[in-house]
């Protein structure tokens, strides 16, 4: 049943390309002396779901994005760029700069919670180690939206945060968290935090640590072993961390739709009220047309400067 | 998504501190038991299944016609009397299969995308425009309907089914303001609430873009279906003045935010704020006096139906007097049927809130499909979103 074992695929062959040295190498290895035909079968139940799920609907989008919308909200196909020249007016130019700056802060902030826990994990968690990563991963059990949900609750004038704080007596007026920009970025901060913590655990999970103990044995102390070794090493795993973070998180339209207010719209949202409620299926293709452009442009830039071509 | 979202709604907000009455509760209890009693039913009539054609086919039924054995129907949920069904398929043996969803766009995108094989579905007003438009809609053989004539005769001449063509009305209501009795105390039938600096952070409006711009120009005193490109701008710069005084646009949290104090004043939807007040009393609904829009709900029956007799005979059955009473009686919405007054609990005929008295009627209007100047709105919406 290929359909059945597909899901699985796409996750593995990320997974692949964040830790190339190592499960790519290691996989080379295991079917070194098979005939070459052999990787290519395996590789067939992925290259069928990226064709069928990926590449499909993604030709579907980019010919809807020409067409325009019909008298009731059907797609009439065609050959024009106007929805281009719509999605790149300067309107939507705050929309996607906040887009951006939340998922930046986002991704700083998970880099800042997500390194120092996935460094206790690798280097000190031992044997708990497992049960620290399934902590990790535990909010994945559950649906984004019901954790979403939650933090309305805990957030909400009467919710968890402000009752404590109101009969400890810190405060005496209901902090205005929910609804503004603070409360977007925290969501997506604690959403897309696992997506960091695991790709930089696996780093630096696989660091050599004599390494760490000859920059100990050269003079080094602590401080200068962290960022003149440690930090270098895992390198990838801050690169791989931060895409997957950044990228998901531009695109959310969630967050900002249950946590936001009136002045926190970011670029998904636009996407998805042309598909629902404004039902221009053309517009809202092209529009996703360009962030992807943009993100791919964006991408290709941050990974050039941070000197690793290769993940590319 | 958005039924998952209500049920979400119960389990969390309610669940974990939300406040919640025992009328609240019952409901509840209902709409579970409802769920629970109709698969129930579909199991025992799978059993009896003679005795369901044997019914069909009495001579009590006098029908020109046989009626299918089953017959699929497509509603929104928490929308029917816990009886509806159940009595229907006891009386003539068809069996209904009842699948729910919560959004007109739901129904569109799932019919659009090859969804066949529904009886009866209950488009809101502009939507059935959107069907028609889209050529979705099979014509209706008015003379198995012959209990239209119980309805009031404004929704007989509907703009956008005059006569009936296609669709038959199934519940109404309106969009006014659901606000909290004791923190707006000041408290004015007018959308200028909606306003007022008083109540910055504590306001809500609704997402859809038709029924936000309608309020800007009904306070503007311009129609809400005007293809003005001048008004239509005017009502966008009165709805970016508002915009820092809202907490967010939102067309379902708010009720949750009504029931717990968060959202004090609400743009919303008649029967979402009455869902609001089972569990906080002080909530409370207007229709503002500047005027407001009304909606209709209606039966119609899809390209491809497979049993479009007995769907056309269920509508019927469904606007005897009694069975159209039961209904309002259970949800809470207005009935389009006039004859039902006399079976509608006396409480609910005379509730301004859900049957708003004549001069307030006259200053309801309908959100009118309009085609391709569609765009002028999404556009300033865009525009508006964007500021």
């Amino acid at each position: 049943m290929t359909s059945l074992e597909s899901p699985a695929a796409p996750p593995q062959s990320s997974a692949i390309a964040i830790e190339k040295p190592g499960l790519l190498s290691r996989l080379v290895g295991r079917l070194r002396g098979h005939p070459f035909a052999a990787a290519n079968l395996l590789l067939l139940p992925t290259m069928a779901w990226l064709v069928l799920f990926l590449m499909l609907p993604l030709l579907v989008i980019l010919v809807y994005s020409f067409g325009s919308r019909g008298t009731y909200g059907d797609v009439v196909l065609g050959f024009s760029f106007a929805n281009y020249v719509k999605a790149f007016s300067p309107l939507w130019l705050p929309t996607i700069l906040r887009s951006f700056g939340f998922a930046a802060l986002a991704t700083i902030l998970c880099l800042a919670m997500g390194y120092p826990l996935a460094y206790f994990i690798a280097l000190h968690g031992g044997r708990k180690k497992s049960v620290y990563l399934i902590l990790v991963m535990l909010p994945f059990w559950t649906s984004y939206l019901i954790r979403t949900y939650s933090w309305i609750v805990i957030l909400r004038s009467q919710g968890v945060v402000n009752t404590v704080l109101q009969s400890l007596h810190i405060i005496d007026d209901p902090l205005n968290i929910l609804n503004t920009p603070y409360s977007v970025i925290l969501g997506l901060t604690y959403g897309f935090l696992p997506f960091m913590t695991l790709p930089l655990y696996a780093s630096l999970e696989r660091l050599d640590k004599s390494l760490i103990e000859a920059s100990w044995d050269l003079g080094a102390n602590r401080f200068w072993t962290l960022l003149k070794v440690t930090i270098p090493l895992s390198l990838p795993g801050i690169i791989a961390g931060t895409l997957l973070t950044f990228i998901p998180a531009v695109g959310d339209f969630v967050t900002p739709d249950l946590l936001g207010g009136p002045d926190t719209q970011m670029i998904g949202n636009v996407i998805q009220s042309q598909f629902l409620s404004a039902r221009d299926w053309s517009y809202g293709s092209a529009l996703s047309f360009s962030l992807m452009a943009i993100l791919l442009v964006s991408i290709y830039l941050y990974v050039r400067r941070m000197g690793s071509e290769d993940l590319v | 998504m958005k039924k998952i979202d209500r049920e979400l709604r119960v389990m969390l907000l309610d669940g974990l501190g939300g406040p919640m009455s025992r009328r609240g509760f019952i409901k509840r209890a209902g709409a579970a038991g409802l769920l629970l009693g109709a698969s129930g039913f579909f199991a025992a009539c799978g059993g009896g299944d003679e005795t369901g054609t044997t019914a069909a086919g009495d001579s009590t039924v006098s029908t020109a016609e046989e009626l299918s054995k089953e017959l699929f129907f497509y509603n929104w949920s928490d929308y029917i009397a816990e009886d509806t069904l159940p009595n229907f398929e006891k009386e003539y043996g068809v069996k209904v299969v009842y699948d729910n969803y919560s959004s007109n766009d739901t129904l569109l995108a799932k019919l659009q995308s090859g969804a066949t094989g529904y009886d009866i579905i209950v488009p809101t007003d502009y939507m059935v425009t959107t069907m028609l438009g889209l050529d979705m809609l099979l014509p209706l053989d008015l003379d198995n309907i012959p209990n239209l004539v119980n309805l009031y005769p404004r929704f007989r001449e509907a703009p956008f089914d005059p006569g009936n063509k296609y669709t038959v009305p199934w519940q109404w209501g309106t969009t006014g303001i659901g606000y909290n009795s004791e923190t707006v105390p000041d408290f004015k039938p007018s959308w200028d609430m909606l306003w007022d600096e008083n109540y910055k952070g504590k306001i809500t409006m609704l997402t859809e873009i038709r029924d936000v711009f309608a309020v800007a120009l009904i306070k503007l005193g311009y129609s809400p279906n005007t293809r003005d490109t001048k008004e239509i701008e005017e009502a966008k710069q009165l709805l970016i003045q508002q915009k820092p005084l809202l907490k967010h646009y939102t067309s379902d949290t708010y009720i949750d935010e009504l029931a717990s104090n968060d959202t004090w004043l609400a743009h919303g939807y008649s029967g979402d704020v009455f869902q609001a007040q089972l569990e906080n009393e002080v909530v409370l609904y207007s229709v503002p006096e500047e005027g407001a829009i009304t909606w209709l709900d209606s039966m119609a029956i899809p390209k491809g139906a497979p049993h479009k007799y007995t769907a056309e005979f269920f509508m019927n059955y469904i606007h005897q007097p009694e069975v159209a009473a039961a209904i309002t009686n259970y949800v809470y919405y207005a009935s389009p049927n006039e004859k039902a007054e006399e079976f509608i609990d006396p409480e609910i005929l005379s509730d301004p809130q859900i049957y708003p008295p004549q001069e307030v009627m006259d200053k309801l209007a309908w959100i009118e499909e309009l085609g391709k100047d569609t765009e002028l709105y999404n556009q300033a919406y865009a525009e508006l979103k964007a500021a």
